[in-house]
């Protein structure tokens, strides 16, 4: 059919304003939350917290925690939770740690390897979750302790009885593919901008900040990723779908079951990538890694403006929440307040997020 | 004469010890609006469930433009052009129109792992189709659940016109709405029979059926009561027949023929 339909304007409709538009961004809370936490800290905080050195300082552990983030808030988004990721980065240390120093494997096998592993974990607490139709709260929660205790006796059957596995940083040493997982990236770079004085140096000369920490570049990276798949992909679609209303997503053709069973393995894999990064950055690894991440990682996801009931958010929202989460870990170190105040700071936070969340959810669906 | 979209002979369907359908023959001929009507519990349900491939039929041949078919699922005649518009929609509030319009069917552009989401042309035919249905969206990313229930219906309908059904089911698309919307939607009923699509349209609501029908068939305990042409009956006639003519005829005397 060939004809031609103008748009009529419906006398009905106001305009939005770019004001309102922007309201409805899944995203905005998190953003906004960045520009409070940095208010805030550059009000308290010593002034050498937003240097170059100090940025690095407070973007580490945010891209460690966002890495996990981002799989939690791509999960959350198609309509399901995983509380095991904290015990899969244990899982998944434990694994990798005794590939290459148990067997000896070179980093080209390890790596792949446990990715391969973490995503079959991942797949069969996802099936187990699709197919029980339990809630995935209860089944993750299951994992949580099942892969905790699991890394645990794992430590002490490799170790004879530590619960400590050291000696990756010496086996790893030499191999070519250990700068992509550890370390500062772009050293070049940043000499470079040292002998032209773009950036502090040390009275050697040497620059203070050497590089990028590698986490940094795969978190940034993954948030790419993660939002590019969500907005311009089918599969973007499908997993919206699947977390607004399966029923309503199979009924169109959504392959559900498959898009969900995929997030739990992509969210293990995420958890296996910080394990990787993390295990290779200390050298050993232990059974208390990552533990209580999985909290982190879903309350950066929900600052970042995830539904816990599925079907919103934005990967880019997690990435802020990541982020506002970093600065007020590290950024307290920098100020007088006791650094306890942490924990209060996190969980009102999230709470004032999920207020927040719910009051634009309210605007996005027209309820009143 | 022409051929019938679309021909249900002599269908049945039992629940195990149940006769929920006991042989209902039906048909649907293009541009056409053929009223299912029928009281709770007649087996419209059923019926339609057969139609759109969720039941196989216990006896009985579906035709499809004079073929016999045999659908496995509701992908199935979807793909043979059967769509059914579902009480529920399968719309989802959080989401955009146009994400909602190509749930599980979005059209992509780029090649390998560059194959991508090709957004504008999907905003594109969303504003379009909706348009063409009387509907002016503010933008293509409105969120369907902004939209009143008679749009959610008409974008479901455009949905499924857009995909290519040659047959529409609508099951009881104006239960739920107001008179203004009712009125919208019967209007979407009547461009879609314009266009060549045989529409089945299942309703408990005379009035509404009587505005668009072209025929009637009534349902009752599993039976068809038969079928009539627009002009050869009445609507107390309907009513009546819907509710097996029984103390209707009294209860009706009683409130003045409103219902």
């Amino acid at each position: 059919m060939s004809e031609v339909t103008t748009p009529v304007e419906d006398e009905r409709l106001k305009s939005e304003p770019l004001g309102a538009r922007i309201m409805k961004r899944p995203e905005l809370g998190a953003i906004a939350g960045v520009i409070l936490v940095v208010l805030f800290f550059l009000a308290t905080a010593d002034s050498s917290m937003f240097t170059l050195s100090g940025f690095m300082n407070f973007m580490t552990p945010a891209a460690q925690l966002g890495i996990l983030a981002i799989g939690a808030a791509m999960l959350m988004i198609g309509g399901e939770f995983d509380l095991s990721i904290g015990s899969m980065v244990a899982f998944a240390g434990l694994f990798f740690a005794a590939c290459v120093v148990t067997w000896g494997l070179p980093l080209i096998l390890a790596i792949p390897l446990t990715f391969v592993f973490a995503a079959l974990v991942g797949g069969v607490n996802g099936t187990i979750v699709i197919r029980s139709g339990l809630p995935s709260f209860i089944v993750t929660l299951a994992f949580l302790f099942i892969l905790r205790g699991l890394s645990l006796v794992g430590l002490k059957l490799a170790t004879g009885g530590s619960t400590q596995l050291r000696g990756v940083r010496e086996a790893v040493e030499g191999d070519w593919l250990a700068p992509l997982f550890s370390g500062d990236a772009l050293g070049g770079l940043f000499s470079w901008f040292a002998s032209m004085g773009l950036i502090d140096t040390f009275k050697s000369g040497l620059p203070k900040v050497p590089g990028i920490p590698v986490e940094i570049i795969w978190f940034t990276l993954i948030a790419i990723l993660a939002t590019y798949v969500l907005l311009r992909t089918p599969v973007g679609n499908w997993i919206f779908a699947s977390g607004g209303d399966r029923n309503a997503a199979s009924n169109s053709g959504v392959p559900v079951n498959k898009v969900k069973i995929s997030l739990f393995m992509l969210t293990a894999c995420c958890a296996a990538l910080v394990a990787i990064i993390t295990v290779m950055d200390a050298g050993s690894t232990d059974a208390r890694r990552g533990f209580q991440k999985e909290f982190e990682a879903i309350i950066a996801a929900v600052i970042g403006g995830c539904l816990l009931t599925g079907g919103y958010g934005s990967a880019i929202g997690a990435f802020f929440g990541s982020i506002i989460f970093g600065m007020v870990v590290i950024g307290l170190t920098y100020t007088d307040f006791d650094q306890d105040w942490f924990q209060v700071f996190l969980g009102t936070m999230l709470l004032i997020a999920v207020l927040f969340n719910n009051a634009i959810r309210k605007r996005v669906t027209g309820e009143r | 004469m022409t051929e019938p979209i679309i021909h249900m002979d002599e269908i049945e369907k039992h629940f195990g010890n149940i006769i929920a359908l006991a042989g209902v023959s039906f048909d649907v001929f293009p541009g056409e609006c053929h009223c299912l009507l029928g009281d709770n519990g007649a087996g419209k349900s059923t019926f339609i469930k057969t139609m759109s491939g969720v039941h196989k039929p216990t006896r009985g041949k579906i035709f499809l433009d004079g073929q016999p078919m045999s659908f496995d699922s509701p992908r199935d005649a979807m793909e043979a052009g059967v769509a059914t518009v579902y009480q529920d929609l399968a719309m989802i509030p959080l989401m955009s129109v146009t994400r909602n319009f190509f749930m599980g069917r979005e059209p992509t552009k780029g090649r390998g792992v560059f194959k991508r989401f090709d957004t504008a042309k999907a905003n594109e035919v969303t504003m379009t189709e909706m348009a063409r249905m009387g509907i002016h969206l503010r933008s293509p990313d409105q969120a369907v659940g902004t939209l009143s229930g008679g749009e959610r219906q008409t974008v479901a309908i455009s949905r499924a016109v857009y995909f290519g059904a040659k047959v529409l089911i609508l099951d009881e698309p104006t239960s739920a709405l107001g008179v203004r919307q009712t009125s919208n939607v019967l209007a979407t009923i009547d461009k879609v029979r314009q266009k060549g699509i045989g529409v089945v349209f299942i309703t408990h609501n005379v009035r509404h059926a009587m505005a668009v029908g072209d025929r009637f068939t009534v349902l009752n305990r599993g039976k068809t009561l038969g079928t009539a042409a627009r002009g050869e009956i009445k609507a107390e006639e309907l009513q009546d027949l819907m509710a097996g003519g029984q103390e209707l005829a009294e209860l009706e005397g009683s409130l003045g023929g409103t219902i």
